[in-house]
């Protein structure tokens, strides 16, 4: 390393960190290709079929086929739509889901950027994310589109506000907006009962729902819903284009379990006191979220649209508003279990 | 050098999506250039090591403010003929206007108030120094009854605006989630014994 770090000179530390970029995103694009695999057997098994099974040993090639398959397809683009925007819009909706990967602690010392107000990137960098659903919607010059569009815009602002709020408890927990902060002060001697989720129970709830309604999956995907609008806002989508909807799609759906995981469940902290930390458990836990995910979807039927809203708004808020409250003056009291707050 | 670099491109970018916004014909693109100057506004910011500014505005303008502008500007219908119309009447007063918004920011940018000597370039902060923390610290303790009066005041406008514009129909139609909750068996369902229409015949 010390070899390459005097051949590049003052390059060294952009070249470092584009290496380091890329051993996060390439292991993530893994990812998301076998989460895919994953979601198509798990659901399978839960509604008693075997799921794909014929590409490679017991289907562990299929998204490597599915990936083939949609990179020599055609993008179409249809007539009447804008092109340039047409063919932002995915790049638009992939670049958060990536991005927000920044600031995201894997151990003590793995993290790429740890700054100070990490909390508040990853809000505001995921907010960016409808820009992209909004455009594809737009863009593409068709109705079905177009309502698809609409759907998510007002769903994901919506629940982006009942996601903050629950964020918030996190903050006060912790007194910073550093991951690697928050994580660290989950530890306790208590294991698992000292992270965030025990106290912080009700919002961990909301902020997990609002995440599976962030991400437009099952039961929250309007913006698709195909018995009513075909695919929603990306009908008009072929080929990569669609291809790169999919990909932001499931690495939002890694990005949130991942949140989840820091910010409610420990991140790298075992869940005994006697277990070493490590990445392995950040593992665990965004493999158990990521399940919550695919199990939602198999089990529950697609929510109303004002049902939707009404959840966003009347329910969630509120919950979050009373626990800040409830939080806010436990805190204070001398029957607070989960150290100096 | 590098930051100076970075600052011109910043700036320029801005520029010409400020210009674009007003130039622009399409109403969607005029609104997507101007999250464009947001977004490079926000760089700026992030430069001027004003971190919790910069992350704020992506937060609220990119991420709240303009998608319901997208919202709104994407089901309009405009007309561009009809907008042209009058073009030369508004002139003048635009110009006028635009004339007094120049005269104002100079008066401020120009006076002694804002130069580099009353306003010193500000010096690099250590990595632990939290913009975010001391912003609030100044914001709940020594602006705590400003803040708190503007809050009040934009709730308000909130209530007023939601005031004036709902209207409630008379024949809307709409579920009560508590009261669907509430339904038992026996509001609902009667059970009735009727007897047999035919009597079966045992013997078939």
């Amino acid at each position: 390393m010390e070899f390459f770090e005097q051949l590049l000179g003052p390059a060294w530390p952009a070249v470092w960190t584009l290496v380091k970029i890329v051993a996060i995103v390439l292991p993530l694009m893994g990812m998301v290709a076998y989460l895919t695999l994953a979601e198509r057997k798990v659901i399978g098994y839960m509604q008693v079929r075997l799921g794909p099974n014929r590409v490679g040993p017991k289907g562990l090639l299929q998204p490597i086929a599915d990936a083939l398959k949609l990179l020599t397809k055609e993008v179409i683009i249809p007539s009447g739509a804008n092109k340039f925007l047409f063919v932002f819009a995915p790049v638009m909706s992939i670049m958060p889901a990536l991005a927000a990967w920044a600031v995201i602690p894997f151990s003590p010392e793995l993290v790429l950027a740890d700054i100070d107000a990490g909390l508040l990137y990853v809000l505001a960098i995921t907010s960016m994310g409808v820009y992209g659903v909004i455009i594809a919607g737009w863009a593409s010059n068709s109705k079905y589109a177009f309502l698809g569009g609409l759907r998510s815009a007002a769903q994901i602002v919506s629940y982006e506000i009942a996601m903050g709020f629950a964020l918030v408890g996190v903050l006060m927990m912790s007194r910073s907006l550093n991951l690697s902060d928050i994580v660290q002060r989950q530890a306790g001697g208590l294991g698992a009962l000292s992270w965030n989720w025990v106290p912080l129970f009700p919002m961990f709830l909301v902020y997990l729902i609002s995440g599976v309604a962030e991400t437009n999956r099952a039961p929250f995907d309007v913006a698709e819903g195909e018995s009513e609008i075909v695919a929603g806002f990306h009908v008009e989508y072929s080929g990569m284009a669609f291809a790169i909807f999919f990909l932001a799609e499931y690495a939002n759906m890694i990005l949130v379990s991942t949140l989840c995981a820091v910010m409610f469940l420990g991140g790298w902290l075992s869940p005994a006191p006697f277990l070493p930390d490590g990445f392995p458990w950040l593992a665990a836990k965004v493999a158990f979220v990521l399940f919550l995910f695919l199990w939602f979807r198999a089990t529950f039927p697609r929510y109303r649209y004002d049902q939707i809203m009404r959840l966003g708004w009347k329910v969630f808020i509120p919950v979050t508003l009373v626990w800040l409250i409830v939080i806010g003056a436990w805190m204070q009291t001398p029957w607070w279990p989960w150290g100096q707050a | 050098m590098f930051q100076t670099v970075v600052f011109y491109v910043f700036a320029a970018i801005l520029l010409f999506a400020a210009v674009r916004v007003v130039t622009a014909r399409n109403p969607v693109h005029a609104t997507l250039f101007l999250v464009l100057a947001f977004a490079t506004a926000s760089g700026l910011w992030m430069l001027l090591e004003a971190e919790f500014l910069a992350i704020a505005m992506v937060l609220v303008y990119i991420g709240a403010v303009m998608v319901l502008f997208l919202f709104v500007v994407m089901m309009l219908d405009v007309n561009i003929d009809r907008l042209r119309e009058g073009y030369w009447d508004y002139l003048a007063p635009g110009l006028a206007i635009a004339g007094m918004m120049v005269a104002e920011m100079a008066v401020v940018l120009v006076g002694r108030k804002f130069g580099l000597l009353t306003m010193p370039a500000p010096s690099p902060k250590p990595a632990d120094y939290s913009n975010t923390r001391e912003i609030g610290a100044v914001l709940y303790t020594q602006y705590v009854y400003a803040f708190e009066l503007a809050a009040v005041v934009l709730l308000v406008a909130i209530v007023a605006a939601i005031a004036l514009t709902l209207r409630r129909r008379k024949d809307s139609k709409f579920q009560d989630p508590a009261r669907q909750v509430a339904v038992r068996k026996q509001d609902r369902i009667r059970i009735v014994s009727m007897p047999a229409e035919k009597t079966v015949s045992r013997d078939s």
